[in-house]
This record gives C-alpha cells, structure tokens and sequence, in this order.
C-alpha cells in the first residue's frame, strides 16, 4: 500500500506498524513525535498501531530555534 | 546589605529561574557552537523548534537534544514558522508528546513574513485552545499594552513582547509602551525579539521587563559566545540597575565634590 511519510510517498507492506516503519528508516530509539492524519499516535502504542492506505504521517524532532 | 540581584529569582509558572536571559538555540554554526553559547549565557530555559524529521539522509546525525545536556536546562518549544491557529496548536500538542508531557510553550503566531509581527486575533485564539487544552503558554506578542493584559488575563504564564522585528537587531523601539505593558503586569514580562547588542540587553531590563528573549543577537554576532557572555552580563547589570533605581535626568549639572571646605 501506499503512505505519505514526510510529505514523500512510499509503499510499504499491508500490516505495517508504526515500530516497523521507524526500524524502516533507522529511526528507532530516536527522540521524536508520530502523528498520523493529524492525530497524535502516543509513543505507547506505537507497536500496534497499524497504517492504512493513504495515511498521511509526520515524524517531527526537535531542532534549533529561536 | 546583600546584593538583592543575586538572589531574587524569575518565576514562571511556579519554576524558579536564577537566569532572566532565555535564549534560542538557531542559526548556529554547528551544535558545538550551540551549546557552548548557551553555557555561556547562562539561561536556564532555551527555546527549540520542531520539525520533520530527515529520512534516509544522515540517521545518526547528532540531534540537539542529544548535544544538549537536557537535566540542565527547561526547554520551550516554540510554534515559530506557524502562521495560523491550526498549526500553532498542532505544533504545541506535537511538542508535548516529543517531550514526554512537557507543557511549557512559547506561542506565535505570525502575520507577515516581511516584519514577522504577530497575528494578534489568531494569537488570542490559539491561547485559548492551548490553555483549555492544559498548555503553560508564553506568548509572543507586540507591545501593545491593551493585548499584552487581555493574554495575561486569558491565563497565558508570561507575556513576551517584541522590542522590534524578529531578528532585526533594532533594540527597544517603543521604551514607553514596554514601561506601560511592565507596569501593569501581574505576569512575567520578557522581551521576546528585536535585540541587537548588550546595551539593547540592558535597556529592557532597566525598564522592568522580567527577562529577555533571544537567538539571533547572539549566535548572528561575529563571536557568538563572546556575545553570549556580554547579553549574561548586560541581562544581570540592567536588573540590578532597574532595582537599585536610577537617579532622574536633570537639564543641568549638579557637582558631584562638595562646594563647603574650599579654599580658592
């Protein structure tokens, strides 16, 4: 199926959840926030949260900023 | 007598802070210099944005949480590059769960990218939300006196005016009205913006302001740390001019020796 991470397309397997799309991207342990269609997904639930096609995801972090 | 400015201490929701300087944490040259500065002002609280996440690109980059020692310092996020109630909202709720329940954020709304003021409806209207929604908002703002009151008694935990536009070094164009805003105040006033160099620093400390606010002042100086050091310090002596009281401006001269005892 196919899901918007970033604002980038990608296609990614059926059950996909959002631990396996963090391990995906080499993401895992790092300090950050999902939302998905703008929902927030709490960290707690990150393993059984699955995506759905077309899901619209942000993965945020914190940078410099005034 | 002990020296009261050592010892009094900026409170902002409920938190004690020694340092009345906060500072940004962009436009660095590197995370090295980030955190040196930082050190050397010697804020407690430093601000950060929030942003994607790269992918695929440089995964273990250093991030600046992880360059920052974080037990050492409150950090505020901020909702900067937001220019509407939605994503300043969003931001904030983003913030909250990046930081494991963090409530503590610095609110702005933008209206132009030219001057960066403030969006002052949608600013009012994203304070509401994010204080209902259990927020701590320090908000950005101009220096309209009548404003700053209506976010103070919205509940907003500290008021930060601008001096003059976001990173335009311009210092404190509207003394009066900061004087104004600081006089009737209830809640922490901290100059958010507009600061350019150590004495602009002082200014606003003199004029009763309860901190400061700034990023580009310091790390856009050509040595940033050593900028950092002079805002630590310029931060301290306008505080401990603004409570020592300063003498009035008279026209003419008053000799500063006495005139009895002369013998000429």
């Amino acid at each position: 199926m196919e899901i918007m991470v970033n604002g980038e397309s990608r296609e990614v397997a059926d059950d996909l959840n959002v631990d396996a799309l963090l391990e995906m991207l080499d993401l895992v342990g790092k300090r950050l926030a999902v939302e998905v269609n703008l929902e927030i997904i709490p960290r707690s639930t990150f393993a059984k949260h699955r995506f759905n096609a077309g899901d619209r995801i942000e993965i945020v972090h914190a940078i410099g900023g005034g | 007598m002990s020296n009261r400015s050592s010892e009094e201490l900026l409170t902002i929701a409920g938190v004690e802070y020694r340092s009345r300087l906060l500072v940004g944490t962009g436009k660095y040259r590197d995370l090295a210099e980030t955190k040196a500065a930082v050190e050397m002002s010697g804020a407690q609280i430093i601000t950060v944005a929030i942003r994607r996440t790269n992918l695929g690109q440089n995964p273990n980059e250093p991030n600046l949480l992880d360059a920052i020692p974080l037990d050492r310092y409150t950090l505020l996020p901020n909702t900067a590059g937001c220019y509407n109630v939605e994503d300043a909202v969003r931001t904030c709720r983003l913030a909250r769960e990046l930081l494991d329940g963090h409530d503590l954020v610095k609110l702005e709304v933008l209206g132009d990218e030219q001057t960066l003021f403030p969006d002052i409806p949608a600013t009012l209207e994203a304070a509401k939300i994010l204080i209902d929604d259990g927020f701590k908002v320090m908000v950005y703002t101009n220096d309209d006196p009548i404003i700053a009151k209506r976010l103070e008694q919205m509940g907003c935990v500290a008021v930060m005016p601008l001096a003059a536009p976001i990173g335009s070094g311009l210092g404190i164009r509207n003394p009066y009205n900061i004087l104004t805003i600081v006089e009737n105040a209830s809640v922490p006033i901290i100059v958010d913006a507009g600061v350019g160099t150590a004495s602009d620093a002082a200014i606003a400390m003199e004029l009763g302001c309860d901190g400061l606010l700034m990023n580009t002042a310091i790390a856009g100086a050509k040595q940033p740390v050593l900028m950092a050091e002079a805002m630590r310090k310029a931060t301290e002596a306008g505080r401990a001019a603004y409570l020592a009281g300063r003498i009035p401006r008279k026209r003419y001269a008053s000799a500063s020796s006495p005139i009895d005892g002369t013998f000429f």
